[in-house]
């Protein structure tokens, strides 16, 4: 289990709205890409990068490392802005992302960019990959504690390809599987409840011999909890269906599926003008930053 | 007429044995994993048919059964490669990399991963199954692929050949098989190397109207035949097979086109994009020289027998001949 004292907490959340501040900068300098779920996701890639994940951002090929596969590729700014802020590679070079001659691609290129464990965007492939990648790893030692996390979102559930790969990981029992599903329940095309339900989600990985948890995706300690549980369950491979609020951080964002597929500047203008959206979410995460730097330093 | 000395014996005779490439495919595969511990094997619920049984009843740890998912087995295997291991998707061709393409494409070939792609039951000659399970658009839709190897051996010692240079090679491949027993026209002393073709039937020096049969796969012994029964017609023609499909061996088309007055593509395959289309696209740029393509001419195939189905679409050797002796006949001698 990873026991997260509350000045450990604490530092996760500061750093969690740094990486929501270069999220922001890195959309706004491209001027196009996807803003809810890289905001909605920025805590538990926080987590993961600063606590969990065993890995050496200098020696990123190393062959002990856990691997993260990111399989929704369209939110790799907050993967770019974590492992920037990680030590992967400068933060600077973050505001080339989506760029001519960039590493940074618009959706993740493997061999690219170093921490980059697999090349995604087109949905529904990354589970595969990561029960591969659980595999392997267990072909080699049966009793590995190397892990597999995999990072989906809940829309791409909807592709077959996701369900043949759950088939297999619960046929295989991989115990070294953790997959994390970022349940905002939205899409581009609407809320996915809508477009095409997903519910009962719980029951359709359970019915796949899965460790089914569900939590609240933004609180740092709970889902630090659900991820030790999950290494802890040997014969089965786990889900962690982490409940989070698309564009979380940023309240003019937050929970519109509008802001899906758009970059601040572009979104909808029902709350702030298309002109100030950029401003208006620095100022509010920079006020949320300094408050958290604040509660730290009492 | 000059036939290549490390041919099987038997060749033109009653005696030429006949085998399906995929034997070939099963016993390279199994030789694979004994030499090397980290080959695995996938199979979408074919093992057998793709002679993927051998490997698996050797390696039961390294073999993963995926059941009828071949979308999945493609990435599965990406995430194999991922960490070390050396796997080989095996399915019918039409399904993998037919269905899989985009997990294909984007990742096993746009990852760079150490995957190995084998389509088994190519071609019309696959038989009585009919178009849905007939092939002849995967040498098109796998060779516009960066990163991608593409083989289509010509008999089971080629299979075995290209299953080891696949094993030990680090990239994706794509080989194609057969369904049906094909004349082994090889031997196991055969050369097979990477973007190499051959030139297997050269004609006497002197010989005019000279025609280069360029194949690759299991028409081979369809190829040779024709260019027998022509040289010995007087007629001169070669014959060029071509196991790797891509890369393309451009020296060899080069001098073949050079030498010739035209040339003949023959394959189990849509003649556009496969490797009528890779060596037209080349030449027409390169070394400009008449073509006739044969092969599947933007049709489906159907049920029906692999002999009378490779007749059929025109691709055995009768049509060869024929096409030959008509493009040199006095009419037609014009369009050359």
């Amino acid at each position: 289990m990873y026991y997260l004292s509350d000045s450990e907490v604490d530092k996760l959340e500061a750093k969690a709205a740094e990486i929501r501040q270069s999220v922001i900068e890195m959309l706004v300098a491209a001027g196009s890409g996807h803003t809810a779920g890289p905001l909605g996701m920025a805590d538990i890639f926080t987590l993961l990068y600063f606590s969990v994940l065993r890995q050496d951002p200098k020696n990123p090929d190393w062959p002990e490392r856990d691997r993260l596969v990111l399989s929704n590729g369209h939110i790799c700014p907050v993967l770019y802005a974590t492992l920037a802020h990680r030590g992967y590679f400068d933060t600077t070079e973050l505001l080339t992302l989506r760029k001519f001659g960039s590493r940074l691609q618009g959706h993740p290129h493997r061999g690219s960019l170093p921490g980059i464990e697999t090349s995604s965007g087109p949905l529904g492939s990354g589970l595969s990959q990561a029960v591969g990648m659980a595999m392997g790893l267990r072909m080699d030692n049966p009793y590995t504690s190397q892990y597999v996390y995999c990072l989906m979102s809940d829309g791409e559930l909807q592709e077959g390809q996701s369900w043949e790969a759950a088939m297999l990981a619960g046929k295989e029992r991989l115990h070294n599987l953790i997959v994390i599903v970022d349940r905002n329940a939205i899409q581009i095309d609407g809320y996915t409840e809508d477009v095409m339900p997903l519910e009962p989600l719980r029951e359709k990985f359970e019915s796949w011999n899965f460790d089914v948890q569900e939590i609240d995706g933004h609180n740092i300690r709970m889902v630090a909890d659900a991820i030790g549980k999950a290494q802890a369950v040997y014969s089965q491979p786990s889900v962690i269906i982490a409940h989070t609020i698309p564009g979380k951080g940023v309240d003019i964002f937050e929970r519109d599926f509008h802001w899906h597929g758009n970059p601040p500047g572009k979104g909808p203008e029902n709350r702030v003008k298309k002109g100030d959206q950029a401003k208006e979410a620095l100022r509010k995460l920079r006020t949320l930053s300094g408050s958290l730097t604040n509660s730290e330093d009492k | 007429m000059k036939l290549a000395n490390h041919l099987n014996p038997n060749i033109f005779t009653d005696k030429l044995e006949k085998a399906p490439n995929r034997d070939g495919f099963g016993e390279g595969l199994l030789a694979a994993g004994q030499k090397d511990s980290q080959v695995v094997a996938l199979s979408a619920d074919l093992t057998e048919s793709t002679r993927v049984n051998l490997f698996a009843e050797a390696f039961p740890d390294r073999f993963v059964q995926c059941g009828v998912a071949e979308q999945n087995m493609a990435s599965v295997a990406s995430g194999l490669a991922a960490v070390g291991k050396v796997p080989f998707i095996a399915s019918y061709a039409m399904f993998s990399p037919g269905r899989n393409w985009e997990q294909i494409r984007t990742t096993v070939a746009y990852n760079d991963q150490n995957v190995k792609i084998i389509g088994a039951h190519s071609g019309v000659s696959v038989g009585p199954d009919g178009a849905t399970h007939q092939a002849i658009e995967d040498i098109a839709i796998m060779r516009v692929m960066p990163n991608m190897i593409v083989i289509a051996p010509a008999d089971t010692h080629e299979a075995k050949k290209a299953v080891l240079f696949a094993a030990a090679h680090k990239g994706p491949v794509y080989i194609r098989l057969g369904r049906s027993p094909v004349p082994v026209v090889t031997t196991t002393g055969s050369p097979f190397e990477l973007g190499k073709a051959q030139l297997l039937m050269e004609p006497d020096s002197s010989a005019r109207n000279r025609t280069g049969i360029v194949t690759t796969g299991s028409l081979l012994y369809e190829a040779l035949c024709a260019a027998k029964e022509l040289n010995e017609a007087g007629f001169g023609v070669s014959v060029l097979h071509m196991p790797t499909i891509k890369p393309l061996d451009e020296s060899a088309l080069v001098r073949l086109a050079e030498e010739s007055d035209l040339l003949i593509t023959l394959e189990e395959h849509q003649v556009a994009g496969g490797l009528g289309g890779a060596v037209a696209e080349f030449l027409s740029e390169r070394r400009p020289v008449k073509i006739v393509r044969l092969g599947v001419h933007d049709e489906f195939g159907q049920s029906g027998e692999p002999e009378e189905l490779v007749a059929h679409y025109g691709m055995d050797r009768k049509t060869v001949v024929e096409t030959v002796k008509n493009a040199f006949s006095r009419e037609k001698l014009k369009v050359l």
